[in-house]
């Protein structure tokens, strides 16, 4: 990596984490607005509906008094995407974790950040691998925040499945549902993944809650269709919409191998990307 | 306190403001009500940090609150509920001691819904909904403020907060009820698809 550090592109590093974070903590993204919107219509029941009510009561009122929309604003998981000409450099990292600190002054968000065993909290969301940055190549030079919170994430499951088990995924993930009933905020998206490696498996099932969520592929669509037939319903008090999507992200893996994880991700599927001045 | 809510289908909202009291035995799961006046809030560390120095306020009729907010220069910026089934094995002594109610999301274990029955009821908020119950409240106070600002307690006012009931005082669990409908699906699916593959 290359350690001269550049103090205008940390600034704009600072400036572009912190700004996402905070067009995600306030606002969610249309598609997701927009499934939320439809599942109000196809709810029939009272309670159902009510609670879908509430969630697009309470989007309006965070964009309106510009606060966070959950009080468990998350962890800070971020992508870094860089274009050919831009080289990886530790300024990077510092920068996004600077934001983040700024970010959960300025905003404010919850201190969510402990050390695992001490429990320690940093009081900045800040800690050893955190924020997690994720550094992917590509045509422009932006920074993606997925703040994810720990009702949801809590229920994310990961197997080391056998290739002959393939038709037993949508199994896996209906299940990861069932265990996981009203406790991670539904209606939930499901991110799927599956193939590459047991640690690259779950980079690949939180990957996939980057993606819009109003297109789905066939497949994708028959694993929503038997999670939303369990009924749990919105917060697990019953109805039509369990989940509003499954998103699957697939890489390739050993022939001996089948990893699948599901990264469960709430409502408030919150993600923004902000593009860094350099 | 408005009469008639006879627990038929009938979806009228009740009015409920702390403290507590028998009124919320007549509460079926299902119900949807709203709840006023000061509730506490508590999440793990400060239910281990009460059964050890005890309730730093008075739980006769209190309501407590799962949830861990974001409060700045005194007042209530986003409070939401959080999983309250983390707290299953920790909330009985609270229970005993009188308190009448506890709100959370995500509904409790079989022991919380024994412990309930004939003194209280659990009441769901919509989970994430933190802007909106923010709006509905007014920071009065707070203890154990060591433990960090989404483990403390603190006392809030709420002004008619929307909530269901999801377990009631007679044993009804709802969220219950949907877990078994969920398996009872969930079975029908994947065993039917087992037979015939083998």
């Amino acid at each position: 990596m290359n350690e001269t550090p550049d103090p205008a592109l940390g600034a704009s590093i600072i400036h572009a984490t912190r700004e996402a974070l905070r067009q995600a903590q306030i606002t969610l993204p249309p598609d997701v607005i927009r499934a939320l919107s439809m599942a109000r219509e196809r709810e029939t029941s009272e309670i159902a509906k009510g609670e879908l009510a509430n969630i697009i009561a309470n989007l309006e009122m965070a964009g309106s008094l510009s606060v966070p929309i959950c009080q468990d604003t998350g962890v800070p998981v971020v992508y870094i995407t860089l274009p050919p000409d831009v080289p990886l450099t530790c300024t990077m990292y510092d920068a996004v974790a600077e934001g983040v600190r700024k970010a959960t002054r300025e905003i404010p968000l919850r201190p969510n950040v402990v050390d695992p065993l001490s429990r320690e909290n940093s009081g900045n969301n800040t800690g050893a691998g955190m924020p997690a940055i994720h550094v992917r190549p590509g045509d422009r030079f932006t920074i993606t925040v997925l703040p994810k919170g720990a009702g949801a994430e809590n229920m994310s499951r990961i197997a080391m499945m056998l290739p002959s088990e393939r038709d037993q995924i949508p199994k896996f993930v209906v299940e990861t549902m069932l265990l996981a009933g009203g406790r991670p905020c539904p209606p939930v998206i499901l991110g799927v993944g599956i193939g590459s490696t047991f640690d690259g498996v779950a980079a690949l099932a939180k990957e996939a809650l980057l993606e819009p969520i109003d297109c789905m592929t066939p497949y994708e669509e028959e694993i929503l269709n038997i999670v939303n037939s369990l009924g749990i319903g919105p917060m697990g008090l019953g109805g039509k919409t369990t989940a509003l999507a499954v998103k699957v992200k697939t890489g390739g893996c050993h022939t001996a191998s089948l990893p699948v994880a599901v990264n469960v991700q709430c409502w408030a599927c919150r993600r923004a990307t902000v593009e860094v001045d350099y | 306190m408005p009469a008639g809510n006879g627990g038929g289908g009938l979806l009228s909202v009740m009015d409920l403001c702390t403290p507590l009291s028998h009124e919320v035995l007549m509460l079926r799961a299902g119900d949807r009500v709203t709840l006023s006046g000061v509730v506490y809030t508590a999440r793990d560390e400060a239910h281990l940090r009460m059964i050890e120095e005890g309730i730093p306020f008075d739980p006769h009729g209190a309501a407590i609150y799962h949830c861990g907010p974001v409060i700045q220069d005194g007042r209530v910026i986003a409070a939401g509920p959080t999983t309250s089934a983390r707290m299953n094995t920790l909330s009985g002594f609270l229970i005993e001691k009188g308190v009448r109610a506890l709100v959370g999301k995500g509904g409790m274990g079989r022991q919380v819904v024994d412990q309930l029955k004939g003194r209280g009821v659990y009441l769901a908020f919509t989970g994430g909904c933190a802007a909106l119950a923010a709006s509905r409240m007014t920071l009065k106070g707070v203890f154990f403020e060591d433990l960090g600002m989404a483990e403390a307690i603190w006392a809030i006012e709420l002004n008619r907060l929307p909530l269901v009931v999801g377990i009631d005082a007679a044993g009804n669990d709802l969220f219950d009820g949907v877990n078994r409908n969920a398996q009872a699906q969930f079975r029908k699916k994947f065993q039917a698809k087992r037979e015939v593959s083998s």
